[in-house]
């Protein structure tokens, strides 16, 4: 299982780079928090429980847009993507590798974030919950994959909202969809389908971002 | 030059022509109007034809770009981009026909409830984002294969933005817009015929048109350069 080992250590640095340098989980905590009060004075009183919600995937959104960003910035500032191109081992792995990491820092966010809103707004359902786990995976499978698009061009941070918001719409209204609706599973399936089709494209294309 | 079995550019202009005039009058003179929403409603017929033929370049400019991935067609890159602009081009213009259309029907510029212009909103996004990219990466190797991945993307955005726009009725607009009644035959299906062949045609020609000339500010370059 050479791939498994390859994907593991590229995942490992990422992992152990964030614990030593500590750059991008406190800002997306900070910024997730500053989201909700910012929130909490743009919904007038008496506004429904189920603006609020609809809200919260805004914030998940922007948090991980705020995470992704910076998603490739280590390995652009040393080069390493050039390095990693050339190592022997499948181009897909680095995808697969900072997916899993970025897929950590954000769930380590909303692990804070989603018990903030519970207390800001109101309490969360299961379903509210599974949406955001299974919308997570297919926000850092595309979000990774766009990030990495994103670092060779000219524009840099700037189309990285750009290019990733219009795909991320189908993830917010199953989100949205699971949060409020009495019968999630069709938003929750709608997901999960969502998910394993994005990953499919993202890991047989991504070898064609990074290689010329 | 390469595929001298194409259909030479006068032609295809000639018969965009014809097609489009025999569309207008077909569809202004000899379709009836509709029981339910009168003459307002023969705007559907190219609203429809429209959004068909987007759809069809989008398909195009992923097929091309697949061609470019995977066989490294020379001119796949250049024809994926072209198809790819002529489909945002008729896709701004079903959102102007739907725009039309939902101010005469329901007195808004803009409805919600409209799957087909909500979901052409979106690709419209997401499409404006591939020229943005486009642009921002120097010509060469990686900018095509960037497009191509974009480009097919684009294609899977499609069907998978249609499902979440129709679950997204469920908890948004209760209320779902039906159109029933209408026979679909005799003139109506002959001017719907029409119209669609003359868009496609229409379309076509464009594409030929702009990839034309993009070949050919090509070939200035590189003969400046020489």
């Amino acid at each position: 299982m050479n791939y498994l080992a390859d994907v593991r250590a590229l995942a490992r640095k990422d992992l152990l780079l964030e614990l030593r340098a500590r750059d991008t989980l406190p800002s997306m905590l900070l910024f997730v928090v500053a989201v909700f009060v910012v929130f909490h004075f743009a919904l007038p009183a008496g506004s429904s429980d189920r603006a609020a919600s609809g809200l919260l995937w805004v914030a998940i959104v922007f948090t991980a847009l705020l995470g992704l960003g910076r998603a490739f910035v280590p390995e652009r500032e040393q080069r390493v993507l050039d390095a990693l191109v050339l190592a022997p081992c499948d181009r897909s792995a680095i995808w697969l590798a900072k997916s899993i990491a970025t897929f950590a820092f954000l769930g380590a966010a909303e692990v804070v974030a989603l018990p903030v809103f519970a207390l800001f707004f109101h309490g969360l359902s299961w379903s509210t919950v599974a949406g955001v786990a299974l919308a997570d995976v297919g926000i850092c499978t595309v979000g990774t994959f766009v990030g990495a698009t994103a670092v060779v061009t000219r524009a840099r941070e700037l189309l990285l909202p750009l290019l990733f918001l219009p795909l991320a719409i189908p993830l917010v209204i199953g989100g949205v969809g699971a949060s409020v609706v009495d019968a999630p599973g069709r938003y929750l399936a709608f997901l999960g389908l969502y998910d394993v089709l994005f990953a499919l494209l993202c890991w047989a294309a991504f070898e064609y971002v990074v290689v010329e | 030059m390469r595929r001298a079995h194409r259909i030479p550019l006068p032609a295809l202009a000639v018969a965009a022509l014809v097609l489009v005039v025999a569309a207008l009058v077909l569809v202004f003179f000899v379709a009836p109007n509709d029981a339910d929403q009168g003459f307002s409603q023969r705007i559907f017929y190219f609203h429809v034809s429209i959004a068909f033929t987007s759809y069809l370049c989008f398909g195009a400019g992923a097929w091309k770009a697949l061609r470019h991935l995977w066989k490294r067609d020379p001119h796949a890159d250049l024809e994926s981009y072209v198809a790819v602009h002529q489909g945002v081009i008729f896709g701004s213009l079903v959102l102007l026909t739907g725009s039309i259309w939902a101010k005469i029907s329901w007195g808004h510029w803009w409805l919600w409830s409209e799957n087909q212009l909500v979901l052409f909103l979106v690709l419209f996004l997401f499409y404006a984002a591939y020229f943005m990219l486009r642009f921002s990466v120097d010509p060469g190797p990686q900018r095509a294969n960037l497009s191509a991945v974009y480009a097919l993307f684009g294609v899977v955005l499609v069907p998978v933005s249609f499902m979440a726009i129709r679950l997204a009725q469920h908890f948004i607009h209760p209320v779902v817009f039906t159109r029933h009644g209408a026979a679909f035959g005799g003139w109506i299906l002959v001017a719907y015929l029409v119209s669609q062949a003359a868009i496609i045609v229409l379309a076509y020609t464009l594409y030929r048109v702009e990839l034309a000339g993009k070949l050919l500010a090509a070939r200035v370059r590189e003969l400046r350069l020489a």
